[in-house]
């Protein structure tokens, strides 16, 4: 189900995770979309909603007023043309759908997904542990505190931790990973959430959501965009946005007059065409619906987030917090290199080292097995496959091979290989210690070699950052955004780490309160934190942050204090996420641009016309050389209505972003969407009017 | 254009440059000293102490309300005393001339006139106020009006910088006593030396070489001239302003006059680059001004330097000299009415009315824009709030919530600033058109012309600026009452709104910059600011415009 990058190169990082787990998307004009939006773009047409976006309603008044002047043209004195009312009523009409459409577009697309959502909730059935046994209930009776037990092949009916059992649960429903994952009572992975299915064995969860507010619930109502609300920079752009258009309402109301004293007779549809021209009809049209794509974006991302505010914020991220391990770092320590101690050769002991690894499925052992064969050093296999395998034990903390002649092998934490070859009776090279601390200081994990009374060496295991990390912080220190990596490991350990993933700053040693701690310490200078977690113990952290994503393998604590719940459970996801949030800003500020920019053309085109005839001098300013007074008005209309459908793609996919500078990002955005809105309308209405003006 | 007109210009703007930064610099030492007293300090400090005791006035941070409402209240008071003394000046002393009472509604529309330094004047100076009304009432006010205007810039400036706004009455005390006070006494012995009068005697009557006899007024005028420039008040003592010889008599005077009109408003970037630790976006905000000041200055230049076809027409070649002084010339004259409605100051040194359509049409952009260095303090606090609005628009553009000086503009703050921008066209375009249809016999030219006049008396009055196109009917009790309305909302709405703006920015914490902010201090900022004060605050007047000064302009040149 990895189709979402094809048809959405909105996100913005190269990357592999581009799951979309709910519906495969054939792209965004998909028929079906596209035909339930028409539809729904008619229904916002009701005045009662069409009033909660002021430029838009301005723009359905003033159709209901052409239409009507239609039909009578004389109504308010200075009649025009019946066809040209109709005209300009027509553009109005189509002008408010194109909007209508847009909002109804983003908004289907969500709509599409919960209902496949919703689909997973009908008819779930539980087996409710009651004092006389248990009770086959519906889910929708299951109250929090009430205890449930699954087996295998049912649906669990509502969220949950389990007390007892273990199961392998399928969460592709939520998810779309269909490989199952193991929940078990206690630690990190007890929590179930609604709509999954246990494959295997059983479990009995306490239920932990009353109906209605359960995990899938809340991934219903946001991805149907029912609880969206406007976020504060949109209120705040909306704002704006509005005292522009009363700006421009008292500009068109007083132009009337201003015409009589000069005995110049304004008619009602040009002066409806000028102030529709005027106020910024493209962002308010789209506003809405940049919003609801951008949440849509996440969303897709298999991301959940809780509000529009949460992803917005991610824009403004100035520090990221990463675990190392799973995040930076593979987590496993392979094998790098070695070095042969007591003057003995280094190919002896990879050949030790790899028969004493050979069936040794650690990924430590199989590292071991690949470097040997990597350097082209060959070993005899008979060795191994004939001995007694001897796995690793926390108290010997060494594993290794028994071969058949009674020569035993054995690889290990160096101090205790060193006193297992001392019990044997033999010595321990002098240069041993040096080996050990010199693999120790780099950053790595020495492991000691040893046959018998012998040791050959020490094998260096390196903790190995993922491909791609350091371009991907390199990336988001150009964006300004800082990393610090948090591990367990000791300082010089981290250090190394550190270094190699080129983050900006470390926490060695780090306890899940350090975290807790760092988020205030950057909070207090005035920063916004991102971070992922997943334990119980990350929930005060992920509560701080002012972007926090939990793992969906996490713990209810954990995906309740977060504002973001990461299906995938991918913690490297927040970088992606960060950058989407920056989209959907980046979108808004190039559309409110390039819309306002726009009003220079639309000017130039309506002011002649209005005045032209009676002022036949005013023609100097009609630098676009537009046919007539009537074409020059409707090719602006024209314009203004069309840009919208031309816009939409962008809305709904945002704006394409590479991770830059600020100083860079500005210059190239203002060169396309303020330049480019500059210029755009007087190309735009001049190849308009001369369309137009094959007919009039 | 003479090689001399070229050099005039030269030298009084290589002299307003020179004296910015400096100027901009003890500004900033006055209204934040950061304890380091100025030496004036040791001289007037313990007077302010006793002042500040007499009128039970405690030194201490007001919050923006209280801010706001000193601010308010005591310029309500001031124009109330103002009005009562115009009402009653012919029974009051200092009257030599014996002139009477000022009618109601030119009273009420001559104190909020100089309160708001707008100093719109519907009297003739020299017959319409007695010795009292000029020294007490309008010399008064011409310090306090300025004062004010600072201070609000001054509070503005802390709030950006994160500071408390800091307290109404000593930033008025050290406004008129640290700045405008010694600068003035300074310039008004300038003025005396350049053989502007400073009498208390009354009006002379002499008898000419004709035989004829002539009333000539006089008065103390140096001492009201160099607080109207300096304060950017405008008022002048006489009728016809700065064009009369004795508040104008040479070049010298004329430039001195351009020089302490610009002195303060170009000074303020600097102090602000000083007050909010950012020096360099300071000066891309002057360097941006000083762009659209010279474009309109060239604008204005080539305009009257086409001069008058009509004339032309008649054999009378060359530049429009048409309402002019001759001993000033088209040149200075030109330059007198861009920096005269530039720094919204409003006196006037050539009869703007006559002045060709689009050099007249200079002076009203300035002061529809309001953001080419403006006023005193407000025209800067303005400049700031178009910066606001610029990164708003184009700061998303950098994926992140728009900030200014590391705080974030929120709803709230763009809520204050969306009021504060509607109000300046609404104060002048529905006055305007009330004017045009209900009282066009106050008009005294048809047409495009008459337009001009009654759009400039709106836009004068709103901007606070206070020049007249005149020709304008407008001492009647439509244009008295509609302009003190305008003029007072145009003060004090701004005013309020901005001052909130600043408190609610001071109460941010400042977010720390990283490469990923959207930078104001670069000359692509500068370019986003003047684009947007063209297509935010320039679009809205360019119907207007072009019914007016434009379709005059096209009309002549057909």
């Amino acid at each position: 189900m990895k189709t979402a990058q094809s048809t959405n190169s909105s996100v913005p990082f190269d990357t592999e995770s581009g799951r979309s787990h709910i519906k495969a998307q054939k792209g965004m004009f998909q028929a079906e979309l596209v035909k339930k939006a028409s539809i729904d773009a008619l229904r916002k047409f009701n005045p009662k909603q069409m009033v909660k976006n002021p430029m838009m309603f301005i723009v359905e008044i003033g159709f209901v007023i052409t239409l009507f002047l239609t039909f009578v043209p004389d109504a308010f004195g200075s009649p025009v043309a019946r066809w040209y009312n109709g005209s300009v009523s027509f553009i109005l009409f189509i002008t408010v759908w194109f909007a209508n459409f847009a909002e109804a577009l983003a908004e289907g697309r969500g709509k599409a997904q919960a209902d496949s959502l919703k689909q997973t909730k009908k008819d779930m059935w539980a087996n409710k542990v009651t004092e006389s046994g248990t009770v086959r209930v519906s889910s929708a009776t299951l109250r929090k505190g009430d205890l449930i037990i699954v087996r295998e092949g049912e649906t669990i009916a509502g969220d949950g931790e389990v007390i007892q059992g273990l199961a392998s649960v399928d969460e592709s429903a939520i998810t779309g990973e269909s490989a199952p994952v193991l929940k078990e009572a206690g630690g990190d992975f007890c929590s179930v959430t609604a709509g999954t299915r246990v494959v295997s064995d059983w479990i009995r969860v306490r239920i932990t959501s009353d109906p209605g507010e359960s995990f899938l619930d809340r991934m219903i109502a946001l991805v149907e965009g029912a609880e969206r609300q406007k976020t504060p920079n949109e209120l705040a752009l909306h704002t704006v946005l509005i005292s522009l258009t009363l700006i421009f309402l008292i500009v068109v109301v007083t132009l009337p007059f201003f015409g009589q004293y000069l005995n110049i007779q304004l008619n009602v549809a040009e002066l409806i065409a000028l102030l529709v021209c005027l106020i910024p009809t493209t962002i308010g049209g789209l506003l809405s619906a940049i919003g609801i794509a951008g949440m849509d974006r996440v969303t897709r991302f298999n991301v959940i987030a809780t509000s529009g505010k949460a992803v917005e914020a991610c824009g403004d991220i100035h520090t990221i917090i990463l675990d190392k391990t799973g995040t930076i770092t593979y987590g496993n320590r392979l094998a790098s290199d070695m070095y042969a101690v007591g003057g003995g050769s280094k190919e002896e002991l990879g050949r030790w080292a790899a028969v004493s690894s050979h069936l040794d499925e650690t990924p430590e052992g199989r590292s071991v097995v690949e470097w040997v064969n990597k350097q082209g050093w060959s070993y005899d296999t008979q060795l191994s496959e004939q001995g007694e395998i001897i796995p690793f034990k926390a108290e010997t903390r060494m594993s290794g091979i028994d071969l058949t002649d009674g020569r035993k092998v054995r690889k290990g934490a160096v101090d205790s290989v060193k006193r297992w070859v001392k019990e044997q009776g033999g010595s321990i090279p002098v240069d041993l210690d040096a080996q050990t601390e010199a693999i120790a200081a780099a950053g790595g994990t020495p492991l000691a070699v040893a046959v018998d009374h012998h040791i050959y060496g020490v094998i260096y295991l390196k903790d190995t950052v993922k491909p791609g990390m350091r371009e991907r912080f390199e990336q988001l220190r150009q964006m300004g955004i800082r990393t610090v990596m948090c591990t367990g490991d000791n300082p010089l350990t981290a250090a190394t780490i550190a270094r190699e993933a080129g983050v900006d700053d470390f926490i060695a040693e780090s306890k899940p309160e350090d975290k807790l701690a760092l988020i205030r310490q950057e909070q207090a200078a005035g920063k916004l934190v991102a971070m992922t977690g997943d334990g119980t113990n990350d929930a005060p952290a992920l509560a701080q942050a002012d972007v926090g994503i939990a793992m969906n393998s996490g713990t209810t604590a954990a995906k309740e204090a977060a504002n973001m719940v990461d299906l995938d459970s991918d913690p490297t996801k927040v970088i992606e996420v960060v950058a989407i949030g920056k989209q959907l800003l980046m979108t808004r500020g190039a559309l409110t641009t390039f819309s306002i920019a726009n009003d220079v053309a639309k000017y130039f085109a309506i002011i002649p016309a209005l005045f032209m005839l009676a002022i036949p001098q005013l023609s100097a300013l009609n630098i676009m050389a537009l046919n007539s007074p009537m074409s020059a008005i409707l090719s602006a209309l024209v314009f203004n209505a069309i840009i919208i459908p031309l816009l939409i793609p962008l809305a709904v996919k945002g704006v394409a972003y590479k991770p830059m500078s600020s100083e860079k990002l500005l210059g190239r955005n203002m060169l396309i969407y303020g330049l480019g809105g500059l210029i755009a309308p007087f190309i735009g209405i001049k190849v308009i009017d001369m369309v137009l003006g094959i007919w009039m | 254009m003479t090689g001399l007109g070229w050099l005039s210009i030269g030298i009084t703007l290589l002299i307003v440059l020179a004296l910015a930064r400096p100027v901009g610099i003890y500004l900033s030492r006055v209204f934040d000293s950061g304890g380091k007293p100025l030496p004036l300090d040791r001289v007037l400090g313990p007077i302010d102490k006793g002042l500040f005791k007499l009128f039970g006035i405690r030194e201490t941070n007001q919050s923006w309300k209280a801010y706001a409402g000193s601010l308010v209240l005591s310029n309500v008071v001031m124009i109330v005393i103002t009005y009562t003394i115009f009402r009653l000046q012919g029974v009051l002393p200092l009257n030599p001339s014996g002139i009477a009472g000022m009618e109601p509604s030119v009273a009420f529309n001559t104190a909020i006139s100089f309160m708001t330094n707008t100093n719109l004047q519907h009297y003739s100076g020299e017959t319409g106020l007695s010795y009292l009304s000029q020294m007490i009432a309008i010399i008064f006010l011409m310090f306090t009006a300025p004062a004010t205007g600072l201070a609000i810039v001054f509070a503005f400036m802390r709030g950006l910088a994160g500071k408390p706004l800091g307290n109404f009455f000593v930033d008025l005390v050290r406004s008129i006593t640290r700045v405008l006070l010694p600068i003035a006494v300074v310039a008004g012995i300038m003025f005396v030396a350049m053989g502007v009068p400073q009498t208390l005697s009354p009006t002379e009557t002499v008898t000419t070489v004709q035989g004829a006899e002539q009333q000539i007024a006089r008065g103390p005028v140096a001492s009201l001239l160099s607080i109207k420039e300096l304060g950017n008040n405008g008022g002048g003592f006489f009728g016809p302003n700065s064009a009369h010889p004795f508040e104008n008599p040479n070049a010298l005077s004329n430039t001195l006059q351009m020089i302490l009109m610009m002195l303060v408003t170009t000074s303020l970037p600097f102090a602000y680059g000083k007050m909010v630790g950012n020096a360099k976006q300071g000066r891309v905000l002057f360097v941006a001004m000083s762009i659209m000041f010279i474009t309109m200055l060239g604008l204005s230049l080539t305009s009257e330097l086409a001069g008058n076809p009509m004339m032309h027409q008649l054999g009378i070649n060359g530049p429009s000299m048409e309402g002019k002084e001759q001993r000033l010339g088209m040149v200075q004259s030109s330059l007198y009415s861009v920096v005269t409605t530039a720094s919204e100051t409003g006196g006037v040194a050539t009869m703007h009315d006559t002045l060709t359509p689009l050099g007249g049409l200079i002076p009203m952009a300035n002061m529809m824009l309001n953001t080419v260095f403006g006023g005193i303090g407000v025209g800067f606090v303005n400049v700031l709030m178009y910066a606001m609005i610029a990164v708003f628009l184009s700061g998303l553009m950098v994926g992140r919530t728009p900030e200014f000086l590391g705080r974030k503009l929120e709803s709230r703050e763009m809520k204050l600033i969306a009021v504060t921008l509607i109000v300046h066209p609404l104060l002048i375009l529905v006055p305007t058109a009330i004017a045009l249809i209900a009282y066009p016999e106050t008009i005294s030219n048809p047409g495009y012309h008459g337009l001009s006049q009654a759009l400039y008396e709106f836009t004068s009055s709103a901007a606070n600026n206070g020049s007249g196109f005149e020709g304008l009917g407008d001492n009647t009790l439509f244009w008295n009452i509609a302009t003190g309305f305008v003029m007072f909302f145009g003060r004090y709405i701004s005013m309020i709104t901005l001052l909130a703006v600043a408190g609610s920015m001071a109460s941010k914490r400042p977010v720390p910059a990283t490469s990923g902010t959207f930078r104001t201090n670069t000359a692509m900022f500068g370019a986003i600011f003047v684009g947007t004060v063209l297509i935010v605050g320039a679009l809205t007047f360019f119907p207007v415009i072009v019914l007016g000064p434009v379709a005059e302009h096209l009309t002549l040149w057909k």
